[in-house]
């Protein structure tokens, strides 16, 4: 098999994407010339903003999934999601590459975004996230190489690769573990600016537990879109497997939610009508809650449309998660202090373009690679 | 089959092993208890005239080499002329180009100096030089560094990748971005390290006519904030100026003061100290600073990290030479 020449490059979503990813490409580089204040509207009270909460934070959650479905198909056996582990290591890739361009750009001496890996601080959480997000693309990198020494006829390298497939998996999953949940540690530093709605100790872990409930749903979502957009039938036992899955990490993650409410701010707190509790209570009715009572019926599971709807909450429900932490959880401190925070336009080009680029290089990877080896076409 | 099981064992176990054992160093946690030859600065806001010569001072004397506002090229000190002349050096609050500040609070008419109500006071704001720095353990390059033996929190431009957690880290909102430039800084008072070598020290201290600034050993500074809270109000005191075993006093009656060192123990102490007649909070402090060790927090997730790496390496091998027993290659 050369190229799928069902899938078709020139179609109008795939020109609009170019276009976005073009303007993304100017504006990066006019963010380079000028510096952070004349592209962003990032500020001394909001260090931070849309490409750390959105890009980086919801990039890497995104690519939980990655770690997840190999660990299961190399690690534990579990031969069912075979079909599924290579677009989902490739979605974890592009999830990399998307989070450190971001970085790459929202640094402010780009330059040196080498600096950590020889100025070695164990003391600094942002130490250890940036030592994770170069061992873990590179290791992701490592996953998805068979693809392309197949296609490239290489079979010593081929041959190498897959005899060390598990080891490099077992330890993509330690990595993924430590750098979900580090990008929650990154926030307990700061207990007396971040909303104690979302303030814990528990932080770590409630960034690892949500990772993994994305992950699953983003395999299952992607799974589901590209079956339709690439014209093959899905594994319906796999989705199903997949949304069990959801099913479980949720309750875990709702538990863990609820008890660090009660024994932080009170459940009082959610309700008090504020912008930061609706955005509390949005983010888990409509991301955590909604999903839960969808998923637990068998009818839910069964339907592939149903379950796409909760694949899509689950998604945008964490990525409100982040945003919150990253940002809503956060202003009040600042707006306080005296400072407002929205987007600028080029902060929305360049995440846009990250997102475009994101779904470009998938579906060339699924034209010229081998990504579904057990689909017919 | 991918890999012999024997080896594919003891490859991982062992790494998980070794990795466990082998502590994380000591020196990467925080000090807690200030330096013994520390320096300082108490800043008494009811001495204090808001004639901002420290300010002025403070521009002039870090825009040179070493300097915290120091750099290559510049000709002026960098000013901020934000008044509609442009001939003033008037900033706002902190920023790239501004490392200490004095800002006003007013409550009423405002006629009375230090009192809750119808009164005024100044305020100083700059880096209050924890002990337990929150930035410098945050930062992912050590571009943030607390000397050992001055104890004061210092930063070096050349390691700097410009991440600004340092911002998010500093619960006094001090550490500040040169946003408009294209290789920007950090910009942070420095304590004016820079001058110690020629026997001088903080700029803002020797400048300050009042005394409401002052250098000094944080335990010497620390006695003095003690000694003064515990004056009685109305009776005269003569105020050391410019550092605090100065021989130089200010004799003034003593104002009324709020029952507490602000610095002593917020963030763990700092060595910034201050007095002031009016709650911090008025004066824009935050309230809910806590008196813990903030490095603290995030350490308690770093020092778990070996735990995992075993864990998950060892608990994955088994997993996997169980779940593997049967195949016997494809």
């Amino acid at each position: 098999m050369t190229k799928n020449n069902d899938i078709k490059m020139m179609t109008p979503t795939t020109i609009v994407l170019f276009i976005i990813l073009v303007a993304g490409a100017v504006t990066a580089v006019y963010r380079m010339l000028f510096g952070l204040g004349a592209a962003t509207n990032l500020n001394d009270l909001w260090p931070w903003g849309f490409w750390i909460g959105v890009d980086v934070l919801g990039g890497v959650a995104m690519a939980a999934g990655g770690f997840i479905i190999a660990g299961a198909v190399y690690i534990l056996n579990w031969k069912k999601y075979k079909v599924i582990v290579r677009p989902a290591i490739l979605n974890a890739f592009f999830g990399y590459l998307l989070a450190a361009v971001s970085i790459f750009l929202d640094i402010g001496r780009s330059f040196r975004i080498w600096h950590p890996m020889v100025m070695w601080q164990v003391s600094s959480i942002m130490f250890i996230v940036s030592i994770h997000v170069v061992l873990y693309t590179t290791t992701l990198a490592t996953e998805s190489s068979p693809m392309i020494f197949e296609k490239l006829g290489m079979k010593k390298a081929l041959g190498f690769v897959n005899r060390i497939m598990a080891p490099v998996v077992l330890f993509g999953v330690l990595l993924s573990t430590l750098h979900q949940s580090s990008l929650g540690a990154v926030y307990l530093i700061i207990p007396t600016k971040l909303s104690p709605l979302w303030y814990s100790n528990k932080l770590p872990y409630m960034f690892l537990v949500s990772a993994v409930m994305m992950g699953l749903s983003m395999v299952s979502f992607e799974t589901i879109l590209s079956a339709r957009v690439f014209k093959h039938k899905p594994h319906m036992e796999v989705l199903k497997g997949l949304a069990r899955g959801t099913l479980i990490v949720i309750c875990v993650y709702l538990a863990l939610k609820v008890f660090d409410l009660i024994s932080g701010a009170g459940i009082s707190a959610v309700f008090n009508g504020s912008f930061t509790s609706n955005m509390w209570l949005l983010e888990m009715v409509a991301g955590v809650i909604l999903p839960l009572v969808l998923l637990s019926m068998k009818s839910t599971r069964n339907r592939l449309n149903s379950i796409f709807v909760v694949n899509i909450l689950v998604i945008l429900g964490v990525l409100l998660n982040r945003l919150n932490v990253g940002i809503f959880g956060v202003a009040e401190y600042a707006s306080m202090a005296g400072s407002d925070y929205f987007p600028s336009w080029m902060e929305l080009i360049v995440t846009a373009a990250m997102i475009a680029f994101a779904v470009l290089g998938f579906k060339v990877c699924a034209k010229y690679l081998d990504l579904y080896p057990e689909t017919q076409h | 089959m991918e890999l012999n099981r024997r080896d594919f064992l003891k490859t991982v176990a062992g790494t998980g092993l070794a990795l466990a054992s082998q502590a994380i160093p000591a020196a990467a946690i925080m000090p807690r208890e200030v330096p013994p030859e520390a320096v300082g600065i108490l800043y008494d806001a009811t001495l204090c005239i808001g004639c901002k010569s420290c300010m002025v001072n403070c521009k002039q004397y870090n825009s040179v080499p070493d300097g915290a506002l120091y750099s290559k090229d510049m000709k002026n000190p960098p000013f901020e002329l934000t008044t509609p002349e442009k001939i003033w050096d008037a900033p706002k609050d902190l920023s790239g180009r501004t490392v200490n500040i004095i800002k006003a609070y007013k409550t009423g008419t405002g006629e009375n100096k230090d009192a809750d109500v119808n009164g005024y006071s100044f305020l100083k704001q700059h880096c209050l030089h924890c002990i337990s720095p929150a930035c410098v353990s945050a930062c992912p390059v050590g571009a943030l560094k607390k000397d050992p033996v001055n104890g004061v929190v210092y930063y070096i431009e050349d390691r700097c990748i410009g991440c600004r957690y340092c911002q998010l880290a500093c619960p006094f909102r001090i550490p500040r971005y040169e946003w408009d430039s294209a290789s920007p800084q950090v910009r942070k008072c420095q304590l004016c390290r820079h001058r110690y070598q020629e026997g001088k020290y903080a700029a803002c201290c020797e400048f300050c006519p009042t005394g409401a600034s002052i250098f000094g050993k944080v335990v010497d500074l620390r006695k003095e904030a003690e000694k003064r809270l515990a004056l009685q109000p109305g009776r005269e005191y003569a105020f050391p100026v410019q550092t605090v075993n100065s021989k130089y006093k200010m004799p003034r009656a003593v104002s009324k003061y709020q029952k507490h060192v602000y610095g002593l123990t917020e963030a763990g102490g700092t060595q910034y100290l201050l007095l002031a007649g009016i709650p911090f909070e008025l004066l824009g402090f935050n309230k809910n600073i806590t008196d813990g060790v903030l490095p603290d927090l995030t350490w308690a997730y770093i020092s778990k990290i070996p735990t995992v790496i075993a864990a998950v390496l060892i608990g994955g091998a088994a997993t996997w030479a169980i779940t593997h027993r049967n195949d016997k290659g494809e």
